[in-house]
């Protein structure tokens, strides 16, 4: 069951005005223009036991991805593929309104969002995971751990999710008689294949301005947020309004220009970490 | 012979419709005796019942709004909507569509007139052809209408597809399954709102702008139709 939110925080509303009275002269309230994404910081290989792993910093937000691999049977459909899997935590420590339990509608919306653009570009070479055709494939699994919540958890995830994809090694292995596959974890350092970079951009409206990159407050404020996945070469490779508001045609369009280039600032940081930093 | 899924030489699809065609569409009012209000909506081979509780207080009285009432919106498939039987259980893919549906319709349903409140909306998909949370909006935006429930505005919702490179308007499953995008829309025409937006699958900004028009306008053509049966349900009553 979906249910409209009723624990907001109430400050938020009652800054409206100030946010908007910024905006109007085209700033925010951290000195930024409503253009520019925060300050992105992307640290990798801060895990030793996850074959892949990234902090990322994106103003006050924080996110974790961690990559963690095992041996698994293909699909019957898809024997010569690997398996990737998206999966998302809101941690409780990252916000008050976070509640401990299973992943909660926003948990899951995030790590479905993230998974389908990755998906659908093929950022992960599946067909590079195989160990046996049709027998044993390497599982991935790309968990999502969010930290501390000032908003845009979408963008700052999928940054995360990438880094450590990019950065995450295969460990060897050998064959035993019976067939099965015996890790030796921590060992060997063929990388996962990352065929493509994918970033996600959020813009929000709020009253008349379509802003970039949310904080927390700016989210409670909004009316909705539009998150469009893009590649190197800018195509749109998965998209999602999230949040109650109605959108209007025009503002997809600006949305879509201004989100153009947010990317591009994301692609450098992202570049910058590929490799370990 | 089964026709290939694509286009063929023709410009038509496998089932014999042009890229811009709907299925045909089926839309009834009042199907349940209990619910405030209830629609069935058929996409082709796509079944779903959609129903309307309320506004009613809360089982959890704690989840309330003072100054609105809160929609709950489930999106759930029966087990045999499927060829292969789907478990009861909500899958992760349904507890996110239960989200953007409830957003697609949460802007236009007056919920400031029954604050403390809940409307329940449930969508019960009982055939799977394609497009079933498109059709599930639709039915919804009905039931609600059927329960009186004060609206700005009506909602319907419809997919653009993109198969062998061609965009084509409400993807079936034949089509989803070989597909390179889907595209679900929702929108209230009335108010130039596009109420829910997702894209599955990589486009071009040119192709997302054709894409939507198609969708919006498709969805114009259903809101006149769901407003038709609407007023269809009233009985005429001779002066």
């Amino acid at each position: 069951m979906s249910v409209t939110p009723f624990r907001l925080p109430v400050i938020p509303a009652l800054k409206r005005q100030s946010y908007l009275s910024l905006y109007k002269r085209g700033v925010r309230d951290d000195g930024r223009s409503i253009r520019s994404p925060r300050q992105v910081e992307i640290k990798v290989g801060v895990l030793d036991k996850a074959e892949g792993s990234a902090l990322v910093k994106l103003g006050n937000t924080q996110v974790l991805a961690g990559v963690k691999v095992e041996v698994t049977s293909p699909f019957k459909d898809s024997p010569n593929q690997g398996v990737l899997v998206v999966h998302a935590e809101n941690v409780p420590l990252a916000s008050p309104i976070f509640e401990p339990g299973p992943p909660d509608e926003n948990a899951i919306e995030l790590a479905r969002v993230i998974d389908r653009s990755l998906r659908e570009v093929k950022a992960v070479d599946l067909g590079s995971l195989v160990i046996r055709p049709g027998e044993k494939v390497w599982n991935v699994w790309v968990d999502i751990y969010v930290l501390d919540h000032d908003g845009n958890l979408f963008d700052a995830s999928m940054l995360a999710a990438m880094a450590a994809l990019m950065n995450a090694d295969l460990p060897d292995y050998e064959e035993l008689e019976t067939g099965e596959i015996s890790l030796r974890r921590g060992v060997g350092g063929r990388k996962i294949k990352v065929d493509h970079m994918v970033v996600t951009v959020t813009t929000a409206k709020v009253g008349s301005y379509i802003i970039v990159d949310p904080n927390f407050e700016e989210e409670v404020i909004s009316d909705y947020r539009l998150v469009l996945a893009f590649d190197e070469k800018l195509r749109i490779v998965g998209a999602q309004k999230t949040g109650s508001g109605g959108m209007k045609l025009e503002e997809l369009q600006e949305a879509i220009k201004v989100s153009k280039e947010a990317a591009q600032i994301y692609f450098k940081v992202l570049e910058q970490a590929r490799g370990g930093s | 012979m089964k026709a290939k899924v694509g286009i063929d030489e023709r410009g038509l699809r496998h089932d014999g419709r042009r890229p811009d065609e709907m299925r045909p569409v089926s839309m009834k009012v009042g199907v349940l005796a209990n619910a405030s209000g209830s629609a069935l909506v058929e996409f082709g081979k796509t079944k779903v019942l959609a129903a309307v509780y309320g506004p009613r207080e809360p089982q959890q009285r704690f989840m309330v709004l003072p100054e609105k009432a809160i929609l709950r919106v489930r999106y759930h498939m029966a087990p045999f909507s499927t060829t292969e039987r789907k478990s009861p259980a909500p899958s992760r893919r349904e507890v996110e569509l239960s989200k953007v549906i409830r957003e697609a319709l949460e802007d236009v349903v007056i919920t400031s007139e029954y604050p403390r409140t809940v409307i329940d909306v449930f969508v019960e998909v009982l055939q799977a052809d394609g497009g079933t949370r498109a059709a599930g909006i639709t039915a919804a935006s009905l039931a609600l209408a059927d329960a009186g429930l004060p609206m700005k505005a009506l909602v319907a919702s419809v997919a653009v597809g993109k198969i062998a490179g061609a965009l084509v308007l409400d993807v079936d499953e034949a089509e989803d399954s070989v597909g390179e995008a889907d595209m679900p829309v929702a929108a209230a025409p009335d108010l130039g709102l596009i109420t829910l937006f997702q894209l599955n699958g990589v486009l071009t900004e040119e192709e997302v702008q054709r894409g939507l028009s198609m969708a919006l306008r498709a969805i114009e053509q259903l809101v006149a139709m769901e407003k038709t049966v609407l007023k269809q349900s009233y009985e005429v009553v001779e002066e």
